[in-house]
């Protein structure tokens, strides 16, 4: 197997809280993405999906404190200078946030969004540019490309300037996108259009995505392994159809049945909240929730150990495991 | 009886060039203790055909009568009293709580406009009613901003029950939460009606959601209803392409690696709304008429309407099929 394209591992990230205290938001995560696949990471709010993701583009809040290794191609990026960070997040990385009304700039036009990248990144003259932005907004569909790019964010509805912020993060022609839920604010066909082009954009260029959504469906149609956080952890990780058909950490279990499944079966909320910032619960974090959880939950931290090839969970009960025959 | 009626409601907003039909004509019936699910893509006019019905814009034609009374647009002043038991929970607790007031007092306040008593009374009906959301009663002294979004949404949900609501009308409720906190909230709203007897409108771009929760669904598109049946003939029949294409592009969690189906364009202009059916500019299945006729409700079977020319009247079979072109 080829080296991977992200390897991120024993990433730790605190934050400062108000009294100055450093709390851990991640702690201790490791991922892998190669060319051209599609990493899916879900967990509920306050999960840490949305750190991992701000640390590895060196986006994180002022005073955070960053541990472990984040390597983009086999190059650290953890210890490059801001400097340097600017260029990789020009070049190879690029974000499409969930809010569009935040990720375009309200007074510059769309075409100057979309062609900064290619003049000053790629050093693409001006006609080209012009051209080649066009065709991004082919791709992701907006009406009259040519015509759009003179327009302004506030002349499109939501759905189209997320649109505009994805051609924008890949007129970077980045080698990774990093997509932090985006498409929770938009319709389902709209949604549909948007997995549908990252589906073909890993297939034709080889992206790599690392998409961060709580949802659990629109994970299943695009990546190709996932990854459940749970309060800064990895809790359970596999290849989508393994961990959704055959979930084997309760956390997972909960997700799922707390999604609708059609018929008149009810959803089963997971009890509780997660923890806040700070307030992580000792041993397995999950134990105060988890309908599984025994004494000993409460003391010791689960180790992330492999259960199956390519197969991760965190979870030493391991209520799910599939039942053994017995030979007697 | 019905106990929310909308009868030939338009809403219209006055923009800068043409005006806006934000909802162009739509008959709908709520009945005591159903969940009516209200579906479509963003620029439908779902939410302006919420605020009609709570009396939060006044229609521009039509009328709502919520319990045989006519509703009334609501001015600066109080909900009027024969309106008072139709509420709305909205989509953001962030912003439809106030942030620099504990939520007992909030819920003290809408028991003392529901006429439910004086102060000294109000610490117990309010710790009640959060009970009722299955809160912690002793969590009314906290502010908003110490409770996650789920129990936020569950406080704006107990805020509306002080009014003892026999409808209650929620524009996309859920569509702020995690996925366990949105079937939390869901579930709350979904109990109200079967164990209190509360209507429920839903409305929601997840459709997965509506079809889990809704007793009857009403797909709009485009300031019209174009599909309303019960939600279990709905999602396995649907009869109206565009329900089918909704559908269609759900994306199912059971990690078979299946892309949902895409469905090209986008919901027009309702300033310049497209001629004849309103869906045909992206409708998979037009048909040369579908630019020139424009369908009305048809009923498919006893409950279950449908608006498109390739969804021809099988309510009355005696009747001659009204409305085709010949």
């Amino acid at each position: 197997m080829t080296a991977p394209l992200l390897e991120v591992s024993g990433l730790r990230v605190r934050l400062p809280s108000r009294t100055g205290a450093m709390l851990p938001a991640v702690d201790g995560v490791d991922l892998t993405v190669h060319a051209g696949e599609v990493l899916g990471v879900a967990g509920e709010s306050g999960s840490g999906k949305t750190m991992t993701a701000l640390a590895t583009l060196g986006l994180l809040p002022h005073g955070a404190r960053t541990d472990g290794s984040i390597r983009l191609a086999g190059r650290e990026l953890l210890t490059l200078s801001d400097k340097q960070l600017r260029s990789v997040r020009g070049r190879e990385v690029a974000m499409v946030a969930q809010d569009p009304r935040t990720a375009l700039h309200p007074m510059l036009s769309i075409e100057r969004q979309l062609t900064e990248h290619l003049r000053h990144h790629h050093g693409v003259g001006r006609k080209a540019a012009r051209d080649e932005a066009a065709d991004l907004l082919d791709q992701v569909r907006i009406p009259d490309p040519r015509a759009a790019l003179a327009r302004y964010p506030h002349e499109f509805s939501g759905g189209m300037r997320q649109r505009i912020a994805i051609a924008s993060a890949l007129a970077a022609r980045p080698s990774l996108l990093i997509a932090d839920e985006p498409t929770t604010a938009l319709d389902v066909t709209v949604q549909a259009g948007i997995l549908r082009l990252l589906d073909r954009l890993r297939r034709e260029r080889g992206l790599a995505v690392l998409i961060i959504t709580h949802d659990l469906g629109v994970l299943s149609s695009i990546a190709d392994r996932l990854v459940v956080m749970y309060a800064g952890r990895v809790v359970e990780s596999g290849t989508t159809a393994d961990v959704l058909a055959s979930a084997r950490h309760p956390y997972t279990h909960g997700l799922l049945d707390a999604l609708p499944e059609g018929g008149s079966a009810a959803m089963r909320p997971i009890p509780g909240s997660p923890p806040a910032l700070g307030a992580v619960p000792s041993g397995c974090p999950f134990h105060p929730r988890c309908a599984s959880a025994r004494d000993t939950c409460a003391a010791d931290v689960p180790a992330l150990l492999q259960i199956a090839p390519g197969r991760l969970s965190a979870c030493p009960v391991d209520p799910y495991a599939p039942v053994r025959e017995v030979v007697s | 009886m019905s106990i929310l009626t909308a009868t030939g409601v338009e809403v219209t907003y006055p923009g800068s060039g043409r005006p806006v039909r934000a909802v162009a004509g739509v008959d709908l019936a709520v009945e005591p203790g159903e969940v009516l699910g209200l579906v479509g893509e963003s620029g439908c006019g779902k939410s302006s055909l919420a605020r009609a019905l709570v009396g939060l814009v006044a229609p521009t034609a039509g009328t709502v009568v919520f319990d045989s009374q006519p509703v009334e647009a609501l001015r600066r002043r109080a909900r009027p009293v024969a309106q008072r038991r139709l509420q709305m929970v909205f989509q953001d607790p962030y912003s439809s709580l106030n942030a620099r007031r504990r939520v007992g007092d909030q819920i003290a306040d809408a028991l003392r406009l529901a006429g439910g008593g004086g102060r000294r009374r109000a610490p117990a009906a309010v710790g009640a009613l959060l009970e009722r959301v299955g809160l912690d009663p002793a969590m009314q002294t906290r502010y908003p901003h110490e409770f996650s979004g789920g129990q936020r949404q569950r406080v704006a949900v107990a805020r509306a029950l002080a009014a003892d609501p026999s409808v209650i009308v929620a524009d996309e409720p859920i569509s702020a939460l995690d996925a366990s906190a949105q079937a939390q909230v869901a579930n709350l709203l979904v109990g109200l009606a079967r164990t209190e007897g509360v209507a429920v409108v839903f409305i929601s771009h997840d459709l997965a959601i509506v079809r889990q929760v809704a007793d009857r669904t009403a797909v709009m598109y485009l300031g019209t209803v174009v599909e309303v049946g019960p939600t279990a003939t709905l999602w396995e029949d649907p009869q109206h392409p565009y329900t089918r294409a909704l559908i269609d592009a759900v994306p199912t969690p059971d990690g078979s690696g299946r892309l949902p189906a895409d469905l090209p364009g986008d919901v027009p202009d309702p300033a310049a709304p497209p001629s004849g059916c309103r869906f045909h500019p992206r409708c998979p299945l037009v048909t040369p008429d579908c630019s020139s006729w424009e369908p009305v409700l048809r009923v498919q079977e006893p409950g279950h309407a449908a608006a498109c020319i390739l969804a021809p009247d099988r309510g009355a079979p005696d009747r001659s099929t009204t409305g085709v072109p010949s």
